[in-house]
């Protein structure tokens, strides 16, 4: 055998800079970059603006005064707290409510289900459809259960929940049968083959090993449902709330909806009210997904 | 086209061949004319096997001729597949594992399975090994003994005794396919189908699992599915050699048992042609 030498000596050589392609320095790449950083550009500034406009404009109201006092006509002695706590409330119940379903309506599809059958193939189709379905037809979907069921004050913490939970019940769905899919099928099969139930291998290794994406798929979801005003309006949801909310039938207000309110009210005073508010909103919304980057980057299994 | 080369000389283990007949005296499974079908494709055709009790068995052939499809179906894994079905009989301990009210459960706890790519649980070393004992609800005395009697049999223990509470997946791949094995015996099955188990592992880490299966025939009877004819001479006392059956009408594939034998005759005196070519290299 001839060596890599010997075999390379009578080769012509052929020098690796051909400079026929200078790749980057043509057009239609550089121009494709542009528009990339471009649309970033756009969306980072419009986020900053937005941020900047509302500190400047709540920071003098943003205060202890915003998360202790009650809705007021005027507008220095008025504050946030019901909707504070109507909004802890709403989203703790929607999340009480849909996580557990949610959960368990993915597992059955993932796990359970015969993929191949018409009829499962339609629920999967239609859960990704629900989750595009706009959040004021939940809205209208809740109003029509609790009359049919006989509720006659509809704005209460239930009610309310039970919208929020029918708009994010199929994300959660959606994000759960992802985090189940990821989990290989070996551990799966690791498990069957030892003579595990499907039942003990979908407890012990499937759940277990897709907790991380469904706690981030589920918290994205329920910091959806906390900004959400529209089906709260249409329950008639209270705005001028001087109590604060104690339980499932209690009246409620929300952040979205007294925003929404103050935002509507003539006197400057109400407007940086509203603004205070809203850094009251994106600081809770930023915690949540703060949480959620933090528990997917912290349990994230690796195969 | 017609490979050229010679093919290496096979070498076989001089010890364990002598103590093999030529037809099988203990059987503890039996393939009776089972078929194996994905909804409308038939897998494999017409196999007819028996499997000795504390022997190697070993299952060879081209890819695609079935082989794989035949041991997943021995454990009835196959069932976890839509649209799988098995045709015929396997009889283990003169019981259909097919048959009306066997419990699929049972049947892949008494014959365990090693799979190609080492798969351990996202769990610690000991609960890798205490899981299967705890779902199959198995009287263990001391979980601790089980753990370490299985890794030892496995020859893991003292690789790793002092860790056995850290995460099994930091184990090398060649570790991480002794734990499978081990785990695969802490339920006490009867018969480990091993299917490629060292297609994934390097040289040393395969000569550690072919020296560890020659210990573990003593006790356990076992079925392996390997693409390396070599490691077949190595560690079987049968082979089966599979190919598949090529329809002239549709072109589907279809895998058949083509000549079955103690290692010794399979590899030294083949009585099939297609046998001859395929350990000799000249197709697969």
């Amino acid at each position: 055998m001839r060596s890599l030498q010997d075999s390379l000596a009578g080769a012509p050589t052929m020098p690796l800079s051909t400079g026929k392609r200078p790749r980057e320095q043509r057009p239609a790449p550089m121009i494709f970059l542009i528009v990339l950083w471009l649309s970033l550009l756009i969306a980072v500034v419009f986020l900053i603006t937005l941020i900047v406009n509302i500190v400047l404009e709540g920071g003098s109201r943003f205060g202890l005064q915003l998360f202790t006092e009650y809705p007021a006509s005027d507008p220095d002695r008025a504050g946030a707290r019901p909707a504070i706590l109507g909004s802890i409330w709403v989203i703790g119940v929607t999340a009480v409510l849909t996580i557990p379903l949610g959960i368990a309506a993915a597992v059955h599809l993932e796990e359970f289900a015969d993929k191949r059958h018409w009829f499962n193939r339609a629920i999967e189709l239609n859960v990704q459809n629900l989750a595009a379905v706009p959040s004021i037809v939940y809205g209208l979907l809740a109003l029509a259960f609790l009359t049919l069921v006989g509720v006659r004050d509809k704005n209460i913490v239930i009610g309310g929940a039970l919208a929020l939970s029918l708009l994010i019940l199929p994300v959660i769905i959606i994000a759960t049968r992802e985090a189940i899919r990821a989990v290989p099928s070996e551990i799966r099969d690791g498990s069957l083959a030892l003579g595990a139930t499907k039942w003990q291998t979908t407890w012990r290794q499937v759940l277990p090993a897709s907790v991380p994406g469904i706690a981030t798929g589920s918290i994205l979801a329920l910091s959806r449902a906390l900004g959400e005003a529209a089906p709260l309006l249409l329950l008639g949801a209270l705005v001028f709330v001087s109590f604060d909310p104690n339980g499932l039938l209690s009246g409620f207000t929300t952040l979205p909806i007294q925003i929404f309110n103050w935002t509507g009210r003539p006197q400057e005073g109400f407007h940086e009210l509203a603004a205070a508010a809203s850094i009251i909103l994106l600081m809770l919304l930023l915690l949540m997904n703060g949480l959620a980057i933090f528990i997917r980057n912290r349990y994230q299994k690796r195969w | 086209m017609e490979n050229t080369h010679d093919s290496p000389p096979v070498h076989l283990h001089p010890v364990q061949t002598s103590q093999v007949t030529a037809t099988v005296t203990r059987p503890i499974m039996k393939v009776n004319d089972v078929d194996v079908y994905y909804g409308d494709f038939r897998a494999v055709t017409g196999v007819n096997l028996e499997f000795g009790l504390n022997e190697i068995t070993a299952l060879i052939g081209p890819s695609g001729c079935g082989k794989s499809t035949l041991l997943r179906s021995l454990n009835r894994m196959n069932d976890l597949i839509d649209g799988a079905r098995v045709d015929g009989e396997i009889v283990f301990h003169g019981e259909n594992i097919y048959g009306k009210g066997v419990d699929p459960i049972e049947v892949r706890r008494r014959i365990g399975m090693v799979f190609q790519k080492p798969n351990p649980f996202p769990k610690s070393i000991y609960d890798n090994i205490a899981y299967g004992p705890r779902v199959t609800g198995m009287k263990v005395d001391s979980m601790d003994d089980l753990v370490e009697e299985s890794l030892t049999r496995a020859a893991l223990w003292d690789e790793v005794k002092d860790k056995l509470k850290q995460s099994a997946i930091g184990l090398s791949g060649g570790q991480q396919q002794r734990l499978c094995i081990a785990r695969a015996i802490s339920v006490r099955p009867d018969v480990i189908l091993m299917d490629e188990p060292c297609a994934s592992l390097d040289p040393i880490a395969t000569m550690r699992i072919e020296d560890l299966m020659h210990e573990l025939r003593e006790q356990y009877t076992i079925i392996i599915v390997t693409h390396n004819m070599q490691q077949a001479a190595r560690v079987a006392d049968r082979t089966a050699f599979f190919t598949a059956q090529i329809s002239e009408g549709t072109g589907a594939r279809t895998g058949v048992l083509v000549e079955y034998g103690t290692t010794t005759q399979i590899f030294e005196d083949p009585k099939d042609q297609r046998t001859e070519d395929y350990i000799s290299g000249r197709f697969g």
